[in-house]
């Protein structure tokens, strides 16, 4: 008998503000205007998808010291736009990107559960960190936080708000018109929490939500982020290119949950994924070719490689040679606002890999471009796609995928027409919702409140 | 309709079940709903049947409480809210006239989250976006944040040692945090976004401009991150019982809420409102001031006197407000309404004692007598908030700051608001 199949969990990402997306598509809408989100939303949910998932920044990219303008630039609220779509959507899960640094708790807190309320038990939170004095300038804070602090920070920051998702009991409210009795515990919502970076106590405002807790997510693939996300997140995002790549992440920070005392099926890992369908392989692939072509103009090759070389390099040809002239190793200040230039560690080594890379293939700059930063994940027919989508699930390498279309709203709909269909004949997609809220649908346990300590204190003060 | 007098706009303050402290307890208060979507889906769309121009949500960074310095121990009355901008939002595509106005309080939060909060709120509802600003001295919130402190003081000792100063500070940074989420709003133009596939530019970058902000307890670079709102400038609005908040009404709102109790003190109030409008130099502008009263409505004569009565009685207490408390009929609160309106008034904002109750009286009952009246729209006449309340949609400051001088030598500056309107 061979095991069971592994069930496929599936959510979209509303493409923003980077080069994948192709704004000059004719087919390309408004990435402002609502009835994008309302779109994206209900195809997702159409589809019987777990979430959708929505990104966030905090200060316009720079580069060269104006702001850069290549790709899509702006983008709406994260929480407004989740409590809105709220209301055109049943069961699909709201997925929000919410910065830990330029946040405090009891406001992040707040407004999660409010979500949760509003949306009847879908709520998730994204947590990122960042620590830089770039986007530090649009809050009262400043650049306030030294790198290595932000994932104590966002750890701290996210056991607060535990804190105060759990500080109200879940049959808090009585609501009794008859006795007049509103709240069982008179002391609902009390919170007092002390660490390195958080001194508040109080009363949290808002009772407990339908999910307990949003359910949490954590993106990154660094040492740090592997940990925090193990500790601490129900789902985990990242990219990788191969099945190898991908399994070797996988079994990494599975293996890590033992070490909270947590299963292997408390936390899911769902990389980010972009596709490119076609009638046929051949179709699929020519048109993968021409959406790697339109993400990365000439310009924005120059421009990629200017963020590495750190140097104006407008001078160079695009479709000529890499530039000669090493990367200014000094301080990252051409490019800011990108979380890209993290990547670039080591600057020098980088440049002599892509030098490599490029004479061994006769690679201009942009075609060196385009092999680094434009692949697809899935490109096929829907057959091959689904089967590909299957074979990593069932491998191991993930529990599924975060797709990421290149079109915007309408970038899902092939999708859910023709790949989600296939994967539902194969047994491995649900049919249906067969939860209403987002934990139901990643199948997370709701977490109990743990306000015991009042609960214990009350009785001694009952006692004494 | 009297050419004389403009149109009265009328709004509603929703919070919990009612203004009552014991409204919950009203039959048909839904009171194991005030968490749910769906009772303030029907609120809201309650007050648009009646063609309200917009309705307020309240709103705290605090568990309610019946003092003023804190907590309190008491299970008797409601407590436990939402965030009222996702409240707004989640109503947001479920209505099409009425105009969405959540609470924020600028003391403790980040003028760039809510400068693009509400520019989004304007997106999802197609330009009926407005915010109610508010400020918080009470040391319970702050400690809810640990980042300042505040010593104690409450409606017991209002002329403590501290409390003048304390509050002239956080009115003067309400002022700044207002200043930097218009600036915000006016970060991009309305015509930034340019997708020009032949040079590859998805902006026009000069049509982004830096916020550049620099105050006593925050500074902000921007641009923002959202493009400018469908309005332009949403509207902004605060509550104002006294002389200092009167200044942030006049600086930085486009509708203040004052608390006057009879005629002669809302002639007092508006003439105050108008001075400080003057000297913050923005007489040019539309400033609306609306009178704040708590209603309790009843179409029979002595019906709601009962009802008060019997939810003072559930209170353990004859409840008051800042605000008047009204009881009568919808003729009576018309027949106040309008005399109010003479004495310089330009719109009222009803709190209802019970949203179950009071709310379908004035959307049923005050609105048809204003309407016999002449004193009331009978249909919405205008797709975004700005517009119900005649407010034209700004220029762009830092658009026009080219075409200023032209428009200055040509002597129409004070009518450059009214374009794109």
């Amino acid at each position: 008998m061979s095991k069971p199949l592994k069930q496929i969990h599936l959510a979209a990402h509303f493409p923003g503000v980077n080069n994948t997306t192709v704004w000059s598509d004719p087919e390309v809408g408004s990435h402002i205007e609502f009835s994008s989100f309302a779109h994206f939303a209900r195809t997702a949910e159409r589809a019987r998808f777990d979430f959708l998932f929505l990104a966030e920044g905090l200060r316009l990219r720079e580069q060269g010291g104006e702001i850069y303008d290549l790709d899509v630039v702006g983008r709406p609220d994260t929480f407004t736009v989740l409590a809105a779509l709220a209301a055109v959507t049943e069961r699909i899960g709201l997925t929000g990107t919410i910065n830990s640094t330029f946040n405090e708790p009891y406001e992040v807190a707040r407004q999660f559960a409010s979500l949760d309320h509003l949306s009847g038990g879908r709520a998730a939170w994204n947590v990122v960190t960042s620590w830089d004095a770039f986007t530090g300038e649009n809050f009262r804070r400043g650049g306030f936080l030294a790198q290595d602090d932000r994932y104590s920070r966002a750890e701290q920051f996210l056991r607060t708000s535990w804190e105060l998702f759990d500080s109200w009991q879940d049959d808090e409210i009585v609501a009794d018109t008859e006795s007049g009795r509103f709240l069982r515990d008179p002391r609902a919502g009390e919170f007092h929490h002390r660490d390195q970076h958080f001194d508040i106590a109080g009363r949290f405002n808002v009772p407990r939500s339908p999910q307990g807790r949003p359910v949490i997510f954590q993106a990154g693939d660094s040492e740090e982020g592997r940990e925090f996300a193990a500790a601490t997140a129900d789902a985990i995002f990242s990219r990788h290119s191969t099945l190898d790549a991908g399994r070797a992440f996988y079994t990494d920070v599975k293996d890590r949950l033992a070490r909270h005392q947590r299963t292997r099926d408390e936390l899911l890992i769902l990389p980010a994924a972009t596709f490119v369908l076609g009638d046929t392989d051949a179709e699929a692939r020519d048109r993968a070719h021409d959406v790697r072509r339109a993400q990365v103009s000439g310009q924005t090759a120059i421009k990629y490689l200017e963020q590495l070389w750190n140097r104006d390099l407008s001078g160079y040809d695009p479709d000529g040679p890499l530039p000669e002239i090493d990367p200014d190793p000094g301080e990252h200040t051409v490019a800011r606002g990108r979380a890209s230039v993290r990547m670039f560690r080591d600057p020098l080594a980088t440049a002599k890999e892509w030098r490599q890379k490029a004479e061994a293939g006769g690679l201009s700059i942009r075609e060196l471009v385009i092999e680094t930063t434009g692949r697809q994940t899935f490109v096929g027919s829907p057959s091959t796609v689904a089967t590909t989508i299957n074979d990593f699930v069932q491998a191991d390498a993930s529990d599924g995928f975060i797709l990421v279309p290149h079109v915007t709203p309408g970038g899902l709909d092939a999708f859910a027409d023709t790949v989600v269909p296939l994967l539902q004949e194969r047994g491995v997609f649900r049919h249906d919702y067969e939860g209403s809220t987002l934990r139901d649908h990643l199948g997370l346990d709701r977490p109990p409140a743990r306000n015991s300590t009042r609960s214990n204190d009350s009785t001694k003060k009952a006692a004494s | 309709m009297s050419a004389s007098l403009n149109p009265l706009h009328l709004a509603v303050a929703l919070d919990d079940a009612g203004w009552h402290p014991a409204a919950w307890r009203e039959p048909g208060a839904r009171p194991r709903d005030l968490l749910t979507a769906g009772y303030w889906a029907d609120a809201v769309a309650e007050a648009e049947r009646g063609l309200l121009d917009f309705v307020t949500f309240e709103d705290s960074l605090a568990l309610q409480s019946a003092g003023r310095t804190g907590p309190d121990d008491r299970t008797d009355q409601v407590r436990g809210r939402l965030d009222a901008v996702l409240v707004a939002a989640r109503v947001a595509p479920l209505t099409t006239h009425i105009g969405l106005v959540p609470t924020a309080v600028a003391t403790h939060t980040e003028p760039f989250h809510l400068s693009k909060a509400i520019a989004t709120l304007d997106y999802v509802s197609s330009g009926r976006a407005g915010l109610r600003v508010r400020v918080s001295a009470r040391p319970d919130e702050a400690a809810h944040f640990g980042r300042r402190s505040f010593p104690p003081f409450g409606a017991a000792e209002p002329g403590g040692p501290h409390v003048p100063d304390l509050v002239t500070e956080l009115y003067d940074e309400a002022a700044d945090y207002v200043e930097v989420v218009r600036r915000l709003w006016d970060s991009w133009e309305d015509d930034a976004e340019i997708r020009e596939v032949a040079t590859g530019r998805f902006i026009d970058r000069n049509k982004l401009h830096y916020a550049d902000f620099h105050g006593r307890h925050f500074s902000v670079k921007g641009p923002s991150i959202t493009p400018r709102p469908p309005q332009g400038q949403p509207v902004v609005t605060a509550l104002a019982d006294s002389a200092v908040p009167y200044r942030l009404v006049a600086r930085a709102a486009d509708v203040g809420y004052v608390t006057a109790h009879d005629a002669d003190e809302a002639r007092t109030v508006v003439a105050a409102v108008r001075a400080e409008q003057e000297a913050a130099g923005r007489n040019d502008d539309t400033v609306h001031v609306f009178g704040d009263l708590v209603v309790f409505l009843d179409e029979r004569p002595g019906v709601a006197r009962t009802r008060r009565d019997r939810l003072d009685a559930l209170a353990g207490e004859t409840w008051t407000s800042d605000a008047e408390v009204f009881t009568g009929t919808p003729s009576q609160l018309a027949d106040l309404l309008l005399e109010r309106r003479r004495a310089g008034l330009t719109g009222f904002r009803l709190r209802p004692a019970t949203i179950g109750r009071d709310l379908p009286a004035i959307t049923r009952g005050l609105v048809p007598e204003l309407q016999a009246r002449g004193a009331f729209r009978r249909s919405y006449e205008a797709r975004t908030l700005r517009g119900l309340l005649g407010l034209p949609r700004p220029a762009n400051r830092y658009a026009t700051a080219a075409t200023a001088v032209t428009a200055a030598t040509a002597g129409i500056t004070g009518a450059a608001g009214t374009v794109g309107a």
